[in-house]
């Protein structure tokens, strides 16, 4: 755990210590401000739909640049054999990193809270009257969601020592997982429930609605653990190169 | 303390290290000697946990690399070749980092620092970025993060090359003392540097070791043929027919306008080879000895097997 938690610190730090994360939340707050304002449900509902449902195909790009330097730049700079010649195990190595990310990703999130208080959400503040249910329920979808975008990215991270290669995968395999529902509709109708199922859009217009469904807070979690155990693997079988 | 056994490494279909076995007794201080590519690297790795050996057994401080890794790993200090930092770092961060995930106890963090940063020279530059440092002092946090959680063992890739002469001085210096007290597996491929810090030597060239032995019987390998080149105003001819006339040359060879004479061991013909050129109303412009060179000793290593064989 000890091990983990100065991982993942680094990790936050050396983010803050780099142009990137800064670039990358810029952007991020640009676009989903620019999504917020000229979404008609801001106003006709006072709801963060606007934001949530671009922000959430956003996120999936911005996970992958995120992630991208996390195990590739280790690799190319060699730094890598350091921190694998301590004594920590791989699976603290890729938490820890997970972690690392995630920090970056949570201070994203959070300086979007002045949407829902931009729609009245503390009484006296804003212009409307919104439902808090939804709005909760749909940061709590954008967490999860980021974290499946932030293990798959670290995951493509572990494959290469090239940071684009590195985005570029990750990318790819999020816009698969995500658009997989709509290669569904043309399956047979039990196949392509299952398929529809395993995409990562599929569980997400839930939180949007304000509901919580178990089921997608497991399958997103599952998916995490998935990839981050895929990313162990991955940095192990570097041993026997 | 450093036990490998049978070590092989295939990297794909390419042989790095070929069915190696060595012993490094606690509190030795052992050179691993080879040019580049010989697989001192490879070795190394495996030492440490880096990369897995394709076949063969390798214990450190007494754990199995292949069971116990993590326990090993807690007892030793690495020095990789490159010695790769994060340097968006400071050194004292980066000091804090390394000692934090290798064990060290949390209250010594501090002061331990302070410490290798004492040794290390470092403390103009402590809160200085390491991508700003130069190359010389790089490598001098590379040495405070080897040794800041005190491991018992210090594997050490080519911790001199690339930096300036005073800067190799220290560094020597410092090995030396800390091989007072750890054990220490250092990989070079300069023949004096290993005369200058290590107990006993491991030569290894293609994978394989050639030769295993103390430093004294090392340095009598290389003054058992010493070698003379000099620099003469006079007829080649007869000054060579000279020279080979005096008593312990054994050979005389002329190329480049000088002249190589081998001696036999423990034989010290200069000063007759000055007289015998005054007496011959020649000039002497320079003499010197010649060192032997790493691959000069892997000839002679490699020849002698070839004739024992």
């Amino acid at each position: 755990m000890r091990n983990t938690t100065t991982i993942a610190l680094r990790e936050f730090k050396s983010y803050l210590a780099s142009p990137m994360a800064y670039v990358v939340t810029g952007i991020f707050l640009m676009l989903t401000g620019f999504f917020f304002q000229s979404s008609p449900s801001t106003y006709s509902e006072t709801s963060i739909k606007g934001f949530l449902g671009w922000g959430s195909i956003l996120l999936l790009l911005i996970a992958s640049v995120l992630t991208m330097r996390l195990l590739a730049e280790e690799r190319k700079m060699g730094t890598l054999e350091l921190l694998l010649t301590a004594p920590v195990r791989y699976s603290e190595v890729i938490v820890g990193k997970f972690l690392g990310s995630l920090g970056i990703l949570a201070v994203m999130l959070a300086l979007t809270f002045y949407y829902p208080i931009l729609l009245g959400v503390i009484p006296g503040i804003g212009f409307g009257d919104p439902d808090i249910g939804p709005i909760v329920t749909g940061y709590l979808g954008l967490f999860l969601l980021g974290c499946t975008s932030l293990a798959v990215g670290l995951f493509a991270s572990s494959l290469t020592s090239n940071q684009i290669v590195a985005a570029v995968v990750a990318g790819g395999i999020l816009c698969a997982l995500w658009f997989l529902d709509m290669a569904a509709d043309l399956l047979p109708e039990a196949l392509g429930e299952v398929i529809s199922y395993l995409s990562l859009y599929y569980h997400f217009p839930d939180f949007m609605r304000g509901v919580i469904d178990t089921r997608g807070i497991i399958y997103y979690l599952s998916i995490t653990v998935l990839f981050l155990f895929l990313a162990i693997r991955s940095l192990e079988s570097s041993r026997w190169s | 303390m450093i036990r490998v056994e049978n070590l092989t490494k295939y990297y794909g279909k390419r042989l790095a290290v070929d069915n190696i076995s060595f012993n490094v007794e606690s509190g030795e201080v052992v050179g691993f000697l080879g040019p580049n590519a010989a697989g001192k690297t490879t070795t190394m790795r495996i030492l440490t946990g880096f990369l897995a050996p394709t076949r063969g057994e390798v214990w450190v401080a007494g754990y199995d690399m292949s069971k116990h890794s993590l326990e090993a790993r807690q007892r030793i200090g690495y020095f990789p070749e490159a010695m790769p930092l994060y340097s968006d770092m400071t050194v004292r961060s980066y000091l804090n980092f390394s000692s934090r995930l290798r064990g060290l106890d949390k209250n010594r963090i501090k002061t331990r620092i302070e410490e290798v940063v004492d040794i290390c020279h470092l403390e103009e530059y402590i809160d200085v970025l390491i991508g700003k440092l130069s190359k010389g002092f790089r490598q001098r946090v590379g040495v405070a993060q080897a040794i800041i959680h005190e491991p018992e063992v210090l594997i050490l890739d080519e911790p001199t090359i690339g930096i300036d002469p005073i800067q190799v001085a220290m560094t020597r210096q410092l090995i030396r003392e800390l091989g007072k007290e750890r054990t220490i597996l250092l990989s070079t491929h300069i023949l004096s540097e290993v005369s200058v810090t290590c107990e006993r030597v491991i030569i290894i060239n293609e994978g394989r070791i050639v030769a295993e032995d103390r430093i004294e019987n090392l340095s009598a390998l290389i003054s058992g043929s010493r070698r003379i080149r000099l620099e003469v105003k006079g007829p080649a001819e007869k000054v060579a027919e000279r020279l080979r006339q005096i008593e312990g040359v054994l050979q005389v060879s002329y190329e480049d306008s000088h002249y190589i004479v081998e001696c036999s061991a423990g034989q010290d013909p200069r000063g007759k080879i000055m007289e015998t050129i005054v007496q011959g109303g020649w000039t002497l412009l320079s003499l010197e000895s010649i060192e032997m060179s790493l691959e000069d000793i892997f000839l002679k290593l490699t020849t002698e097997e070839e004739t024992s064989q």
